[in-house]
């Protein structure tokens, strides 16, 4: 365990790096100049060069880059060319934004995913699975956007019943208001992101409810709970867990948007605002962070994946397949 | 394990259930004394990019800090009139070269330090040094020398005569730059220090208690910064705002119009949506061609169809609120027929073909449809190219690497740019850059009027650019709301005489 710990940590860093160097290469060959998004109309050459010498992008790429990664090196993430702030400390802001939306998504969608996507599958013969199904599928074709925006209409126009976005300017001083700012928002992430986990958990709930050793099991004299609880679920989470680390990922990114629709001062806008300013070390602490995150949940995923099934276990410790 | 783990989700899943029924704010209660210590919600599409308007800050900062947080030596009005401000009067000297400005006594800034000459000096040197980025750096070139002879006096030596000159200083934010980073923080005299800026979210000033003159309307304002204009308009409908400064949004009008929970004010706008030609280039080198473009698009049917009814259509750059101003929309009038004989007389009796480079954000897209079906009536083919703010910049502002394109220009008294031949639209006509310059070096504030108002009919007259309208300036409120600024000028918003209740 501790070598497949050692190797993982080192693929991490490695992967990390190599994103840093994309992300900086593919933003560099964007056409325009962040200088220009600095002025207003009227501005002369001169106030052009003047801008680009002071936040350092008439420098040399290469400068540019090896300066960013020793910065990355020593966890700093650079000062925004917009703001003239410091990065890192803005991220931290506003992950007490991005990080409670997500987790509190991510679980919801998973309360909701679970029970309904075994119904599914378990009675899937029924009417009211049938429904479950379809819905799902209905889900997964709606955009985030589009739900949020129903759901703005419907509890903050109608029924005033929650803000219609925006967060409280104390952050977490008052965690009932804030939570009240985030329950919109958690709800519609929620929706999107439940709406595909039932898809999974219903496939491998008919996977397990198909298998020959729940048929065995049953034979044997077990009850279906019982059968279903010591053998089927066990194997159900196997497939399951590594998707929810997928899908952990993807709430993460997909608060992006989501984040725009209700105006929350997280990771999300930021990201947002610094492309359309052209503000790249924003955009590269952003990503740089997000990715991190991403890399971190894969690596979370595999690690319960491999509590929860001895045959992957197995095989790590005894270096071969 | 798995049921556990689930039971701890469905709980906060029910936390968030009972915070949401809790938490409903309505929208504004009518309480109807005025409350001084009321907390004014303003909502806004300008979160400024950093707070210093010699650094980039942008029309974000001139909103939330213009005679809010600082103070010029003059003030520009909401209704347009330049009067003093920090400083008490001032003497010219009768070669027009040399401004003596008496400062007010007793004036403090944030941190505590008492304003000097020393002060004004230095504030109006950053504006004109070589770092500034300041939009106003080249309205104040002029400027030779500026000195602060004793504490009270500043003096101004101009290189030539600038009649301009007072009107331009009321954009020159007199600041303490000692010891502190004005791209983050303040040291202004103004009537509001400012409290926090959560980027991304909320600017809030509170009241200064040190202020010189009187003390605001209400307990401290807080900015409110949104990305588009449904959400905004969202947060003026659950109260989470109290007013918005600019409304951008046309189609949301009619939700609070009627609606006796708001008051709708149109003021006096300064913004203005050009068809910019290049004039440089062939066919747009050609007055006649550009005349007839003018007169065969139908500005008050766009105008209709974007704004319903708000707004108005104007001949040329001189918007209503300059003192220059003059009705020029019959120079050349929407007339079809007119503009297919112009055509023909200028050699394009088949019309032509040619690119519109149009940004990417409202209302330019839908004007640029717009004009391209006008324009087909009278045989000329538009290639429209959707671009983004800052392509514009490079392509179009820098390297005038264009046939026509769409953009809307804010400033009041811009017509000025005319006079420019290096300017993006590549205008060069003598005896306007002449006239131009002369006003600039008026004797008198009527010598000025006239000399721009004959620049002005002569750029109408050649269709320098075709001015399509004016935007409406649209300022949504809580019907309990009052003493607010209604015409924004030059994207100012005043925020001390707003009063609730």
């Amino acid at each position: 365990m501790a070598r497949y710990l050692l190797r993982r940590t080192a693929f991490l860093l490695g992967s990390l790096l190599a994103a840093a160097a994309l992300l900086f290469v593919l933003l560099r060959l964007l056409p325009g100049d962040p200088a220009n998004a600095l002025l207003s109309v009227g501005a002369t050459p001169e106030q052009i060069a003047a801008a680009r010498r002071q936040i350092g992008s008439d420098l040399p790429l290469l400068e540019q880059f090896g300066s960013w990664l020793a910065g990355l090196a020593r966890l700093d993430l650079g000062t925004s060319f917009v703001s003239r702030l410091p990065v890192g400390p803005e991220i931290a802001a506003r992950l007490v934004v991005t990080v409670p939306l997500t987790l509190l998504a991510f679980a919801l969608a998973v309360v909701i995913a679970l029970p309904v996507g075994f119904v599914a599958a378990w009675r899937s013969d029924r009417w009211y699975g049938l429904v479950l199904n379809g819905v799902s599928q209905l889900g997964i074709a709606v955009p985030a956007f589009w739900i949020g925006m129903l759901l703005v209409t419907v509890f903050a126009l109608r029924l005033r019943l929650l803000p219609a976005g925006g967060f409280p300017r104390d952050d977490w001083a008052e965690p009932g208001r804030a939570l009240t700012s985030l329950a919109l928002p958690v709800v519609t992430i929620a929706l999107v992101m439940s709406a595909s986990l039932i898809r999974y958990v219903r496939s491998a709930t008919l996977d397990v409810l198909g298998s020959d050793y729940l048929r065995t099991a049953r034979a044997l004299g077990s009850s279906f709970a019982g059968a279903m609880w010591r053998h089927g679920l066990r194997n159900a989470a196997v497939p399951v867990v590594s998707i929810l680390g997928i899908e952990l990922a993807t709430t993460f990114l997909g608060a992006v948007v989501v984040e725009s629709v209700f105006t929350l001062p997280g990771l999300g806008t930021m990201l947002v605002e610094g492309i359309a300013e052209h503000d790249y070390p924003v955009i590269q602490g952003v990503l740089v962070v997000s990715t991190f995150a991403v890399l971190v949940i894969g690596f979370a995923a595999d690690l319960v994946q491999r509590l929860i099934d001895p045959r992957l276990r197995a095989h790590v410790g005894g270096g071969r397949p | 394990m798995t049921s556990k783990f689930a039971g701890v989700m469905a709980a906060l899943a029910l936390v968030l259930a009972a915070c949401g029924s809790g938490g409903g704010e309505s929208g504004g209660g009518p309480a109807r004394t005025p409350d001084a210590g009321a907390t004014i919600e303003i909502g806004s599409l300008y979160e400024p990019q950093n707070l210093d308007n010699t650094a980039g800050g942008g029309q974000g900062v001139t909103e939330a800090f213009n005679g809010n947080v600082y103070e010029g030596l003059f003030k520009l009005t909401d209704d347009g009139k330049v009067e003093n401000l920090l400083a008490e009067g001032y003497e010219v000297s009768d070669d027009g070269l040399t401004y003596t400005f008496k400062l007010r006594q007793g004036v403090k800034f944030h941190s505590g330090k008492a304003l000097t000459a020393a002060d004004v000096k230095t504030s109006i040197e950053r504006v004109i040094s070589d770092d500034s980025q300041s939009a106003r750096k080249s309205s104040l070139t002029a400027i030779d020398s500026v000195e602060a002879p004793d504490d009270a006096t500043v003096v101004v030596k101009l290189s030539s005569r600038s009649i301009s000159l007072v009107y331009n200083l009321s954009y020159v934010w007199v600041v303490n730059a000692e010891g502190k980073d004005l791209t983050t923080g303040e040291d202004g005299t103004g009537p509001y220090t400012l409290e926090n800026w959560k980027r991304g979210s909320t600017l809030s000033l509170k009241p200064f208690p040190g202020y010189w003159g009187t003390a605001p309307a209400n307990g401290g304002v807080v900015f409110h910064y949104f990305t588009d204009a449904t959400a905004l308009n969202n947060a003026l409908i659950t109260g989470a705002v109290d007013i918005v400064t600019s409304q951008q949004s046309p189609d949301a009008l009619a939700q609070f119009a009627g609606n006796p929970d708001y008051k709708i004010s149109e003021g006096h706008s300064t913004t203005k949506l050009l068809l910019a030609f290049n004039d440089r280039k062939a066919p747009f080198d050609e007055p006649l061609v550009r005349k007839a473009v003018s007169s065969a698009i139908d500005d008050a049917k766009l105008l209709e169809s974007v704004w319903a009814g708000h707004g108005s259509v104007i001949g040329s750059m001189v918007p209503p609120t300059d003192p220059w101003y003059e009705d020029l929309t019959s120079v050349n009038p929407y007339d079809v027929e007119l503009a297919k004989r112009q055509l023909a007389q200028a050699g394009y009796a088949d019309g032509f073909r040619f690119t519109l480079d149009t940004p990417n954000y409202d209302p330019h897209p839908t004007a640029a449809t717009f004009i391209k079906s006008e324009l087909a009536k009278v045989g000329i083919t538009v290639d429209i190219n959707v671009i983004t703010a800052d392509e514009w910049y490079t392509k179009v502002y820098k390297n005038h690497d264009f046939a026509a394109t769409l953009q809307e220009h804010v400033n009041d008294r811009d017509v000025v740019w005319y006079g420019d031949p290096d300017f993006y639209w590549g205008y060069d006509n003598e005896q306007v850059t002449d006239w131009i310059e002369q006003a600039e070096q008026a004797k008198t504030a009527e010598e000025q009027t006239e000399l721009l108002k004959k620049a002005n009919r002569q750029i109408a007259e050649d269709a320098a650019s075709d001015w399509i309208y004016l935007y409406p300036q649209i300022v949504v409120a809580a019907s309990n709301l009052s003493g607010y600024p209604v015409n924004g000028l030059n994207s100012q918003f005043y925020a001390y005489g707003i009063k609730k209740g």
